[in-house]
């Protein structure tokens, strides 16, 4: 073990902290060259030893120029570990200079970074591709050393993971010996991680070291065993809030975690209603204004908040010392996701962090015992490697373009060393080549209106410095959905929502934003314009954003929980006797194979079919199950798609299982609509800003009284119809498909249970689908077709205008 | 299945595609066509797939051969822009000087379209009266002349029903003017409760959605407004 020089060493005593084991293990690797991956829990001083070794040779031997790039996947992580750097620099009188680029840098601030840059610069990806688009890029990286990710797990396996990964093989040319450094919580598949951060890098350096922080002491979780009455049904867990309360009195701060911002909106007033002790209780979720977030952010750091309601918004981030407790109320949906929120208590190794799980109906009670178990057996939810996206290396190949010429042969090789990219043929290369150059459309009417022209030399050249203009405004791969601003009518803004929540609101309406109940009055100039209100029954913001499906790891806890009555013994008595009741009356859902069950009730038959493959997946076969039975002559009239079960409702009921749940379901069915379901729309329309055909929407660039310039729905249209194989569309493909791994998921499902169906014909509702059924009504109804459902709007209005108004002589109907 | 109304009491169909017919006078009328859109957007260096003008090609050709009309009338921003003529590949230049050709063509001229080559065929005006209606490109403000017929603002326009909220494009009128859809492949839209469009009538006004298989009339008070998404 090294041990560290006379500063630090007294540095580190001032601060009564001893150095960890895992910290000098960095420093050790990067005095011998080597890259690293650190892995350990939150709260490890992991980001203090990704920088502990530059701060170490900068004291040694101080240099002039860039010398660490540092990438977090947020901005407000940039900046604030540019303060908590600047501590240590300050007092062991250093002479290290520290800064962040992000978006929010000053464009006088970015020009001087270029020529005169710190020795430290702490960006984002986003960013880091932008200062790879200038032509010095050369020159600004030439003398870097090390380049540390912070929160690999976060990014690796995700489209800015693709555009990071790209930036990296570019920075490995421009800055020979660069070294490696990813930071990452624990991880399902740790080898991935390794691989990616090795990836392209020569044989003699491609031995990444591995340093494994010590786990620290076991997590402490709870399941609130609720005194009331447990729901059947339901996400907000309102029946337990009391007791949520009382938690929130003893500890110093709390953390309370939910999934959805509608969630947080209601667990938010329900805990104020509460609060006869005054508690300083703060609301953080991503639709609120940035300027509100901060605030709340900055009270906890000061410690002036009793406790926090938070969405994912607070998953990653800003450590905050005083958080004693974590609060997850309703299922964690993922065991890697727990085990990311409970590091948010308790950033210290050696005391366990506190965490109370808060189911809000009986199936989330086996859910949060599913997630308990397999976080005390360390066993975390992966994600299988995805392939890079084809839209992001279009955005890379521009943006090499745009920092200079280049030769398409040796852009390929360094593009293939990249990790995501490692698999990528040539052909799939050149498709999306073509595409950066002409549009690469079959029908070759562009080739005088090239962005990047391939030259007599042999090298690829921009035709217009519009062009790079164009590509900086767009860079980036995150596509936000369109969001609509929230103001008082007359007063400030509050935060956005997304527009599809204001379509479900009328004027008059209520709803809950930023913990208050608002009139909703109408949208005016992208603006939804409220009025606070007086009370009345609220229509909650309902977020899809927030709704993450179930993992198919934890699912398989599930199952394999129901299936064993010896292992119910830790689950509360209710949950025992409606388990039991179900065994008496039905069967349990097996763990291999499926059980479905038939029932008639009221006028109408039933099916309920457990899957457990998530409430995403069981959308999809709901859909592609009402389709088959209506072609089997059983009159489907709806179904309900939970987490955890679908069940569809018939007019007769349906006798022949095995064939209704046949694989070749994923056949022609799903093809079609695959082509017409709004989510390869939206999909496409996300790949083709990315990718560079369309715009990014700069903020007020909608004006009032003009027609947009044209669609994205009407460009896939066009495309499908005429290019089925075009670049984007085989990106749009493969994002839908295989990124959002519901489709995979039923493909598996079928094939595991074909020749297993268990059918079970009941005469009457079985315990276990009693939750499901609760949900009827609360859902919509089976999407009919465009036309039937505007002939029935149009029909309505009709016979309501015949009956009590002329019709302006309108119409002969 | 079509839809009828009358205006200034001509009666005429609505086609789900976006076309307008008159049965008494064999005319088909289509609005904002939009020829060369995409290659204009690629000249910009937005290279949008080239195939709009094709499509947009096809579908009139396919409603010109279903309604055999006497006479067509485009009511303006039929090119993109003023180069969009002269970039037209040779194919659907081509398609384009037969389909003028083999009907009696009126090309009314537009803000995208201020002119118009003459040897493309058809006749170029700025308005055109025929019997009661008068065709232009864009709906005059102020007292409605009775019978107008126009384009312009491609009006698009949401209703709910059961919970979904179906956004189409639209014809959307009054007894005394019409305002039809844009029938361009690659044209966006505009909300017919946004003002430009609202102002144009006195009282209530009524919208008419395109389906795939029918055209379906709402009441103006039935609309919602469309969220910017679905602008996009």
């Amino acid at each position: 073990m090294p041990a560290l020089p006379e500063p630090f060493h007294d540095w580190f005593a001032a601060q009564g902290w001893a150095v960890y084991r895992h910290q000098l293990n960095m420093v050790e690797a990067a005095e011998a060259g080597q890259s690293a991956l650190l892995i350990a829990p939150t709260g490890a001083g992991k980001t203090l030893a990704g920088f502990l070794p530059s701060l170490l040779a900068l004291a040694e031997r101080p240099s002039a120029g860039l010398h660490t790039l540092y990438i977090s996947p947020l901005k407000a992580l940039a900046v604030d570990i540019e303060r908590n750097l600047e501590r240590p620099i300050r007092e062991m009188g250093l002479e290290i200079t520290v800064e962040t680029r992000t978006g929010d840098t000053p464009q006088g601030k970015r020009q001087r970074q270029r020529h005169k840059p710190p020795h430290m610069l702490l960006t984002t990806p986003e960013s880091l591709a932008l200062l790879l688009s200038y032509h010095d890029a050369a020159e600004i990286f030439a003398g870097l050393q090390c380049i540390v990710v912070d929160e690999l797990h976060a990014l690796a396996n995700s489209k800015r993971g693709d555009l990071l990964a790209l930036a990296m093989a570019r920075l490995d040319r421009l800055s020979p010996g660069l070294r490696r450094v990813g930071l990452s919580a624990t991880v399902h598949d740790e080898d991935y991680l390794l691989r990616w951060l090795a990836s392209g890098l020569d044989a003699a350096e491609a031995s990444v070291r591995k340093v494994r922080g010590d786990s620290g002491a076991k997590p402490e979780i709870e399941i609130l065993d609720t005194s009331a009455h447990l729901p059947w049904s339901g996400h907000m867990a309102v029946h337990a809030l009391a007791e949520v309360y009382e938690r929130l009195k003893p500890a110093k701060t709390t953390l309370v975690f939910v999934n959805t911002r509608a969630q947080a909106e209601i667990v938010f007033q329900d805990l104020w209603r509460r609060n006869e002790d005054g508690l300083a209780i703060g609301l953080h979720h991503g639709s609120l204004a940035v300027e509100q977030r901060r605030k709340v952010e900055a009270a906890m750091a000061r410690g002036a908040l009793r406790a926090v309601v938070a969405t994912s918004s607070l998953d990653l981030g800003v450590d905050w010392a005083a958080v004693d407790q974590v609060i997850q109320i309703g299922a964690p949906k993922g065991a890697s996701r727990l085990l990311q929120r409970l590091g948010r208590a308790n950033h210290r190794l050696d005391e366990p962090s506190r965490a109370l799980l808060v189911p809000a109906n009986r199936f989330e009670v086996l859910e949060c015992q599913a997630a308990l178990e397999a976080v005390r057996a360390g066993s975390l939810d992966g994600d299988p490697p995805r392939q890079g996206g084809l839209d992001v290396l279009c955005q890379h190949i521009l943006g090499t373009a745009c920092a200079g010429p280049f030769d398409a042969d040796t852009l390929y090789h360094e593009v293939c060393k990249a990790a995501p990219y490692a698999a990528l043929t040539r052909e799939l290369f050149d498709k999306a080549l073509g595409f950066v150059c002409d549009g690469g459309y079959a029908l070759k009417s562009y080739d005088r209106f090239r962005r990047v022209a391939h030259a007599a030399d042999g090298l690829y050249r921009v035709t217009n410095p519009r062009q790079i203009q164009r590509y900086r405004m767009n860079v980036g791969v995150i596509v936000e959905a369109p969001t609509l601003k929230v103001r008082l009518k007359g007063g400030r803004s509050l935060g956005e929502v997304e527009e599809y929540f204001v379509q479900g609101l009328r004027p008059g309406d209520t709803f809950i934003f930023g913990g208050e109940l608002l009139v909703f009055l109408g949208i005016r100039e992208l603006t939804v314009e409220a009025v606070r209100g007086k009370g009345g029954e609220p229509k909650v913001p309902a977020y899809v954003g927030g709704k993450l499906p179930l993992t198919t790891h934890l699912a398989d806890r599930v199952r394999a929980m129901l299936e064993t009555p010896a292992d119910w013994g830790d689950l509360p008595p209710p949950v025992q006797e409606w388990l039991a009741q179900q065994r008496r009356r039905s069967v349990m859902p097996p763990e291999e194979g499926l059980l479905v069950e038939t029932f008639p009730r009221g006028e109408r038959e039933y099916l309920v079919a457990y899957c457990f493959e998530g409430r995403n997946a069981h959308q999809t076969l709901g859909m592609l199950l009402t389709k088959r039975m209506e072609r089997a002559g059983l009159s489907p009239l709806g179904f309900v798609a939970t987490d955890y079960v679908i069940a569809v409702w018939s007019l007769k009921a349906a006798k022949d299982v095995d064939a209704l749940f046949d694989e070749d379901m994923l056949g022609d069915d799903l093809e079609e609509w695959m082509a017409e379901s709004s989510l390869l729309r939206r999909t496409f329309r996300n790949v083709a800003v990315i990718a560079g055909l369309i715009e990014r929407r700069m903020p007020g660039q909608e004006k009032s009284g003009k027609q947009v310039t044209f669609s994205a729905d009407l460009i896939y249209d066009v495309l499908r119809k005429h290019e089925p194989d075009h670049v984007l569309l085989q990106a749009t493909r493969a994002d839908a498909g295989g990124g959002l791994t519901d489709i995979r998921r039923l493909a598996q499902m079928l094939a595991r249970v074909k020749g297993r169906i268990r059918h079970c014909r009941l005469d009457r509702v079985s315990p276990l689908a009693v939750p499901v059924l609760l949900e009827v009504g609360k859902e919509q109804v089976y999407g009919q077709a465009l036309d039937e459902l505007l002939d029935e709007g149009a029909q309505a209005l009709i016979d309501e205008a015949m009956s009590n108004e002329t019709v302006q002589g309108l119409l002969p109907i | 299945m079509s839809q009828f109304c009358y205006i200034n009491g001509a009666e005429l169909v609505m086609d789900r595609r976006g076309a307008l017919y008159w049965p008494d006078r064999q005319m088909l009328v289509v609005a904002d066509l939009h020829f060369g859109k995409g290659a204009a957007f690629a000249a910009a260096g937005q290279l949008l797939p080239p195939y709009d003008t094709a499509a947009t090609l096809s579908l009139l050709e396919t409603l010109i051969a279903a309604y055999k009309p006497r006479q067509v009338v485009a009511l303006g921003d039929s090119f993109h822009d003023e180069e969009s003529a002269a970039r037209l590949d040779e194919e659907s230049d081509a398609r384009l000087r037969a389909m003028v050709a083999g009907v009696d063509w009126t090309w009314i001229l537009g803000n995208h379209d201020p002119a118009i080559e003459a040897g493309l065929g058809g006749a170029v005006t700025e308005e055109l009266v025929v019997g009661p209606l008068l065709f232009r490109h864009e709906a005059s403000l102020g007292s409605a002349q009775a019978g107008e017929i126009s384009g312009h603002f491609h009006p698009k326009a949401c209703v709910r029903v059961r919970q979904k909220r179906l956004t189409q494009r639209c014809f959307v009128g009054d007894p005394m003017r019409l305002v039809l859809p844009a029938f361009g492949a690659f044209t966006g839209g505009l909300d017919v409760l946004d003002e430009a469009i609202s102002r144009l009538f006195a009282n209530d006004f009524r919208v008419w959605l395109l389906g795939r298989q029918g055209v379906y009339p709402f009441p103006s008070r039935a609309l919602q407004p469309i969220a910017p998404y679905y602008a996009l």
